[in-house]
């Protein structure tokens, strides 16, 4: 049922399916939301415990950033510009570490 | 020869003009790489919480006995147990984890309004940038109130030994944060609270800006006229950046 306002953009209809994607998109992300909270209180504090929250963080990168922000959607060369760049990170990552770890060793 | 003539050729060149690289445009795509810039300077604040974190000495007795001092890096479950009308009570976690449950629905909601911007659906698009818009104000006052506890602090405090802005060192009870010491753990401790929640705070305010814009303008017809609903979408990009960063802030800042 297209309806035809007074500026002539026409209204398409809504399609069940596609908004149903969002909001199981959505329930995933609060799922993964609750467990992390769970977890928090559950498991004991260590590297394990970390190494699963990271996890399940980039998971919930993950669907955000595929999902919500449409970047699956994109041409490939657009998609890769954005991801590839985020290499640099894990360098950082390593380096800003280590010299965490060194100035522990200094201070203490 | 003085003819500005214009000439249609049937066969562009790449260099003609007209043409979409990457197949977006030029606003998402400048959107897409601001928000890669964006993710460089949030995760050097994060890298650089770790890496100060692991330069200062872990709490080493158990979760349950554990005592604020500016000897060792806190449990932020420990410090980050308040909730609104419940004075001096222990809720570790509840309030942030509910901070992060309303900025995720605000997502839905904003992807919503970029599907309902696809259809050129005026309607559903005013409805959900409404709901969107509410759901960034009503973050954006939770960490209001967040900030006001962490600045202001418990009722005990804690007796610390450090050094004050004059330089002498002193001894006392020290109540809430400020960037110079807290009663919660070391100085760096609040100052990365600071600046990481508050460089995240300072995002979803022109959220909430860009937000109330797009709402105004859908609900007068400012798009309809346009002809399309692409400003939903870079502000819907930029939205679900603040999400996404929320995520990660969530992780490395409350839960480890």
């Amino acid at each position: 049922m297209a309806q035809e306002n007074k500026n002539g953009l026409e209204v398409i209809p809504r399609d069940s399916a596609k908004i149903k994607k969002i909001w199981m998109t959505a329930l995933i992300l609060l799922v993964v939301t609750a467990v992390e909270f769970l977890l928090a209180f559950t498991m004991e504090r260590g590297m394990l415990l970390y190494i699963i929250f990271i996890v399940l963080t980039i998971v919930k990168a993950k669907y955000i950033m595929m999902e919500f922000m449409h970047l699956g959607d994109e041409v490939k060369p657009l998609f890769y510009s954005i991801i590839v760049p985020l290499i640099f990170l894990i360098w950082l990552i390593i380096a800003l570490f280590k010299e965490g770890a060194e100035i522990f060793l200094m201070r203490w | 020869m003085s003819s500005t003539a214009i000439e249609i050729q049937s066969k562009r060149g790449v260099w003609g003009g007209g043409n979409e690289p990457l197949k977006a445009s030029y606003g998402k795509l400048m959107m897409w790489f601001f928000l890669l810039s964006d993710i460089f300077t949030f995760t050097a604040f994060l890298i650089t919480y770790g890496a100060i974190r692991v330069s200062y000495p872990a709490y080493g007795g158990e979760a349950a006995d554990f005592v604020s001092s500016n000897e060792y890096w806190p449990i932020p479950e420990m410090i980050f147990d308040a909730i609104p009308l419940v004075h001096g009570g222990h809720f570790p976690l509840v309030f942030v984890g509910l901070m992060t449950f309303i900025l995720i629905l605000s997502s839905v909601t904003m992807v919503l309004a970029v599907e309902a911007g696809h259809r050129n659906d005026k309607k559903d698009v005013v409805k959900w940038m409404l709901w969107t818009l509410l759901g960034g104000m009503t973050f954006l006052s939770c960490q209001a109130w967040e900030w006001t506890h962490f600045i202001h602090g418990t009722d005990e405090g804690s007796m610390l030994t450090y050094v004050n802005s004059l330089g002498n060192v002193v001894t006392e009870t020290v109540y809430g944060a400020n960037l110079i010491v807290n009663e919660y753990g070391p100085a760096p401790f609040a100052q990365l609270f600071f600046f990481i929640t508050g460089f995240h705070g300072f995002h979803v305010t022109i959220g909430v800006f860009l937000l109330f814009l797009a709402f105004y303008q859908a609900a007068v017809g400012v798009y309809e006229k346009r002809g399309h609903y692409e400003m939903i979408e870079k502000i819907g990009l930029y939205w679900h950046f603040v999400d996404l960063v929320w995520v990660f802030v969530f992780t490395f800042f409350y839960l480890i």
